[in-house]
């Protein structure tokens, strides 16, 4: 058993299958005629706030979010 | 009475492993038949409660392996967001693999193969559809079943040839001004995306 086989670029450079899938996904999407490019950016947008937990008590979270105003 | 249930699950469970260790059959070649030694022993412990069920009894069972191959092939091509075919039979689909692109006839032996940018290929009799796949995965099954899963599929009419064009000189520049190996990385993966759609646009 060879576990010394080629390992692609992306894995030796450190980074994961998902983090180079998503690159992929992103190129492509950023490379669509309108309306679609728009409808696939819009599908892709995301709302959310992170905070991690020290001592029992939650730190300043960080918020991601692709709808302004909200 | 739950202490007394974990204990007959696991001797159900030590029983079954205890055959070769290919006691687990593939999701194709096992009978969606429930394990009738659970049944008893749950049935002697709560005799008033219906046995749990499991995921696999709401399922449809799924085709099993015929003993000549069939005439066609079944594809299910899924995105996150949408299930592009679903049981579609089709006679053949070529899938861009990271060896290659691989035609796959029904009957095709058990594989799993890694998806690189591409375009794949639905043939079915005279009529071709194809998309370009950003990445991902093809399992195909001994049942003549392709589930083929990808992050992005568009049909090649929807991709921009002049953002393609722009995105591979970007991309080119980047790497050869990439310092880090992160950075390489990443610009590497972007000409080799955009090379593989204007690949697809032109040929």
């Amino acid at each position: 058993m060879a576990s010394t086989a080629a390992v692609p670029f992306w894995r030796a450079a450190g980074m994961t299958y998902i983090t180079y899938s998503n690159i992929c996904a992103n190129l492509v999407r950023n490379c669509l005629k309108e309306p679609f490019k728009a409808e696939a950016l819009n599908r892709e947008k995301v709302h959310f706030s992170l905070s991690k937990w020290a001592g029992g008590k939650p730190e300043k979270p960080t918020l991601r979010s692709d709808t302004p105003g909200v | 009475m739950l202490r007394q249930a974990s204990r007959l699950l696991s001797r159900s469970v030590a029983a079954g492993t205890s055959k070769s260790a290919t006691a687990r059959g593939f999701s194709t070649e096992v009978p969606s038949t429930i394990d009738s030694t659970f049944v008893e022993s749950w049935k002697k412990v709560a005799p008033n409660m219906d046995p749990p069920q499991t995921p696999s009894s709401f399922m449809k069972p799924r085709p099993s392996t015929a003993s000549s191959i069939p005439t066609k092939l079944t594809v299910n091509f899924v995105l996150p967001y949408a299930s592009e075919l679903s049981g579609k039979e089709v006679d053949m689909v070529i899938i861009p693999a990271t060896t290659g692109q691989m035609g796959v006839l029904p009957g095709h032996v058990p594989t799993i193969a890694e998806l690189k940018p591409g375009i794949m290929s639905v043939h079915e009799g005279t009529d071709v559809n194809k998309y370009f796949v950003s990445s991902g995965f093809a399992f195909l099954h001994a049942n003549s079943v392709a589930d083929i899963i990808a992050v992005e599929a568009v049909p090649l009419e929807n991709i921009d040839a002049s953002q393609v064009q722009k995105g591979l000189a970007e991309f080119t520049q980047k790497l050869a001004a990439a310092s880090t190996d992160l950075e390489k990385a990443e610009a590497q993966i972007g000409v080799e995306v955009h090379s593989a759609m204007n690949a697809a646009l032109t040929g």
